[in-house]
């Protein structure tokens, strides 16, 4: 049912330009105004998002710690999952958010009979993540192509690396390929693992149909049913420019990818997604373990009610004096 | 009220007939159910009462009617309002899971006890649908398809049910991509519950003893001293050695403080007279405190107001009786509190010196803050530096293994200082599992205020896998001593362990060290610190 939802939604996202301009002939619509109105979506929606985390204080220092805390001189600190110091930090975020040191972790729980469990390390969904995450940043990067005049030398050296296997005209890309089986893997993975589609909801699955469907068109376009990169290269120019103009005969394609990638943007601040922006505030990640080196500052730290040393001996105190305890007040 | 259930009324081959396909049904229509053995005794209205906490009364989780308060919605709404404003992990945590799913096998409680719920991810939507549908604009406009919901009466049950069925241990924190934190989710979830009067009275009962008295326990300051001379006898039964501690005594260089289930009861006692010995063989400067006679905090598993509310005595006794700093015994979510909220509450410690051990010299400088150092990481200066006689060989009928306390491993990372204590003080030492120890250690699930009779099944259930690692060097190393460094795990491991690997007792780190220590003027030791003999009789090899 939420699968339906959200397969379903992506086709009417794929039919809306395809109609849009096959039969109203709205090429300004979803050449100019929606790439546009996209635009402005994801940039305010996604300020509006790291405005509103930052907004909320960090009362505590609660780094989860992967490893030996500093302490004394002769223990061997791991300062990479225990960070101290700020640049243990930058380390450890550096390794989450290239190379996604947490999800690397990854195991499998088996329940044998005996009882015995038995734990191996599940590499596949750190994988399917690295691929689908790294292909998607080398794809965006070799677009750049189209938003650039002269082309940049570093995308030329990114497109002979991406194509370095020489198959076939135009040369295939691998992380075109990469890309579209990482979708398909964590996909299946979601509906195949019993657990994992007992969580999932429409907003889960919506993604990552509708990064498909970018991939898929993408992958249209450039294999199969050529479209017209000359003028694609135009009417980007013409908005990164401001002066937007909608070359004829780009063809329909190239306009479902479009609109595809402009949904994409426009939905990315109100949804998971945003988990992009949001590693980078994570505090069990972020903060030093530090914590008895270095006092953390509460901001709305206040006082509240204790039961005093004084109160404690006002209701003990002959207790205490039986016992030969010390009392202040005889 | 039911009986008590015992761990013995649990068949094993029934507990592990564990079904951990989900429901046909969505877990949103799934409704609660609290059964025998699932869920902790509600809160006594007195202890609530002499805390102030709201909505003091009598009720049970097995009642239709909870009595809430009439406005509860409004209390919950506000409340989780004014916690997204001031906690950023809450806000953080609730708008970025993916749903990767790779906490769900990572729980004990899921491993355990297959129950969807208790996969971290649904563990936090039951929650986030909650704030999905009242704080996001997609929740309101999507509703159900966007997993949000509205909040009934229902939710709140749930909400009881789980958040006391995790022990915020942080070993899915450990695992997942952006740093979720259940226990952050459950330290919400039970703050909230709390402004409803839904608490459990194995939590809230330690706290109102520990406002008045200073210990979990509610031992009264000369109750305390009693303990401590059935200790002491203990100790010159067993060693020969005369040892007087000082109570209150100002002008000490170092208090001390731990758990009150280290003098209370069997088997922290040893731990507790392991450290007496060691203080006493070096002659250190150091007193104890009936008015901080606790090192464990319960206010953790009620609110963060509350952790404060208990753990303010500790700074306030150290400066009362003018020590210059302080060390903590072993103690697993005490150290949590010790070491990443007491100096943000009740700091700054400036009254105190830095912690230099008076001993050695060594200068503690990852406490040169909060002033407040790790009993193993001052013991193992001490050995390090040659400072203690130690033979080893007085634990050579011990085959040990070491579990790593959940948050001294993942709240603080002190790995190392125990593993070097523990080679040091005996011969036989075998790691459980990598997947099992350090950062990835398992709870022994009866932390974070689960460690009563009545959730006697959860409890077996989320530490079969922490015991059955136990078992595994058990079968191949033959071990017979389950270390650790925390006065829950002493406790809840002990049971744990009569369940399911009956041949392993648990013991602390400063009981091995007190049958290794060579004390001065001690007499020929022949038994141990529990008083049992030092060797096994094994015929003639008993004969010098």
């Amino acid at each position: 049912m939420k699968l339906l939802v959200a397969f379903i939604s992506v086709l009417v996202l794929v039919a809306i330009p395809y109609l849009g301009i096959t039969y109203a002939g709205m090429s300004s619509v979803f050449g100019i105004i929606v790439p546009y109105a996209a635009v402005i979506i994801f940039i305010l929606g996604f300020v509006y998002r790291i405005i509103k985390w930052a907004r909320s204080p960090v009362p505590f220092r609660i780094p989860t710690t992967c490893g030996q805390e500093k302490s004394l001189p002769w223990i061997k600190q791991n300062k990479l999952d225990n960070p101290s110091s700020t640049t243990g930090v930058v380390g450890r975020m550096v390794l989450e958010v290239l190379f996604f040191r947490s999800l690397f972790r990854n195991t499998k729980t088996e329940l044998r009979d005996g009882p015995s469990l038995a734990y191996a390390s599940s590499g596949w969904l750190w994988l399917a993540a690295i691929a689908f995450h790294w292909s998607f940043l080398i794809i965006l990067i070799r677009h750049f192509r189209l938003f650039s005049v002269p082309v940049p030398y570093f995308i030329n050296v990114l497109e002979n690396v991406d194509g370095f296997l020489q198959i076939g005209i135009p040369t295939l890309y691998i992380t075109d390929v990469l890309l579209l089986a990482a979708v398909l893997y964590l996909f299946i993975r979601r509906i195949a693992i019993p657990q994992v589609r007992y969580i999932s909801l429409v907003s889960d699955y919506f993604p990552l149909f509708l990064i498909f469907g970018i991939g898929l068109t993408g992958v249209l376009m450039r294999y199969f049913y050529r479209v017209n990169v000359i003028g694609v290269k135009e009417l980007v120019m013409g908005l990164i420019a401001l002066k937007p103009n909608v070359p004829a005969d780009i063809g329909s394609l190239f306009f479902i990818h479009l609109f595809l990638i402009s949904a994409l943007f426009a939905y990315l601040p109100f949804s998971k997604l945003m988990h992009m922006g949001g590693v980078f505030f994570s505090p069990t990640r972020n903060l030093a373990n530090n914590n008895r080196m270095v006092r953390h500052i509460n901001p709305w730290n206040y006082p509240v009610h204790v039961h005093t040393y004084a109160e404690y001996e006002d209701d003990f105190r002959d207790k205490m004096k039986s016992v030969g305890l010390p009392v202040e007040k005889e | 009220m039911p009986n008590e259930s015992k761990s013995d009324e649990l068949k094993q081959d029934e507990l592990v007939k564990i079904d951990y396909k989900p429901p046909k049904k969505d877990w949103m229509d799934t409704p609660v159910h609290f059964r025998h053995g699932t869920y902790i005794y509600p809160a006594k209205a007195k202890n609530l009462t002499y805390l102030g906490l709201p909505n003091p009364r009598e009720w049970s989780p097995a009642d239709e009617d909870w009595k809430l308060p009439d406005n509860w919605k409004d209390i919950i709404l506000n409340g989780m309002k004014e916690r997204l404003d001031k906690y950023r992990s809450f806000k953080v945590f609730m708008d970025i899971c993916v749903r990767c799913g790779a906490c769900a096998d990572k729980c004990h409680f899921f491993i355990g006890g297959g129950d969807p719920k208790n996969m971290p991810v649904l563990r936090a939507e039951l929650i986030r649908s909650v704030y999905k549908g009242n704080f996001t604009a997609a929740g309101k406009i999507l509703g159900r398809l966007n997993g949000a919901r509205g909040l009934t009466k229902d939710v709140i049950k749930e909400w009881f049910y789980y958040f006391y069925q995790c022990t915020e241990c942080r070993r899915c924190s450990v695992f997942c991509p952006y740093g979720i934190d259940t226990a952050e989710i459950t330290m919400m979830g039970r703050e909230l519950l709390t402004l409803l009067g839904c608490n459990v009275n194995w939590v809230i009962e330690p706290v109102a003893n520990c406002y008045r008295t200073g210990n979990h326990l509610g031992i009264q300051p000369h109750a305390l001293k009693d303990m401590f001379e059935m200790l002491l006898d203990d100790i010159q039964d067993r060693t020969g050695v005369k040892i007087e501690p000082t109570f209150n005594r100002k002008g000490a260089e170092i208090l001390f403080v731990t758990p009150s289930a280290d003098y209370f009861a069997d088997p922290g006692i040893y731990t507790c007279m392991g450290y007496l010995m060691l203080f006493h063989e070096l002659g250190l400067d150091y007193t104890w405190s009936t008015y901080a006679s606790e090192g464990g905090n319960f206010g953790l598993f009620t609110s963060h107001e509350m952790i404060k509310r208990l753990n303010a005595k500790i700074y306030a006794e150290a400066k009362r009786l003018g020590v210059k700093w302080i060390i903590g015994g072993e103690c697993g979510h005490m150290w949590r509190v010790m070491h990443q909220y007491m100096d943000t509450m009740n700091g700054p410690a400036d009254f105190l010196e830095e912690p230099v051990s008076p001993i050695t010299g060594t200068r503690f400088e990852n406490a040169k803050s909060t002033k407040m150092v790790h009993i193993t990481e001052f013991t193992a200066d001490l050995i390090k530096n040659n400072k203690l006689k130690l033979d080893p060989g007085r634990n050579d009928k011990l085959r040990i293994t070491f579990h790593d306390s959940c948050n001294p491993a993942r709240a603080m990372g002190i790995l190392e200082e125990p593993r070097y204590i523990i080679k040091n003080v005996c011969n036989n030492f075998f790691e459980m599992p990598e997947n099992t120890i350090r950062e990835q250690t398992f709870c022994c699930a009866g932390g974070a205020g689960l460690g009563t009779d009545e959730m006697m099944e959860i409890r077996m259930r989320g530490g079969m896998p922490r015991a059955n690692a136990v078992k595994h060097v058990h079968d191949k190393h033959g071990v017979n001593r389950l270390t650790c460094m925390c006065a829950i795990d002493r406790a809840t491991l002990s049971t744990l362990m009569e369940y399911w690997v009956p041949d392993v007792k648990v013991t602390g780190i400063h009981e091995l060290v007190a049958n290794a220590l060579v004390m001065k003027g001690e007499k020929e030791r022949v038994v141990d610190i529990r008083g049992e003999a030092l060797k096994e009789k094994k015929g003639e090899d008993n004969v010098r």
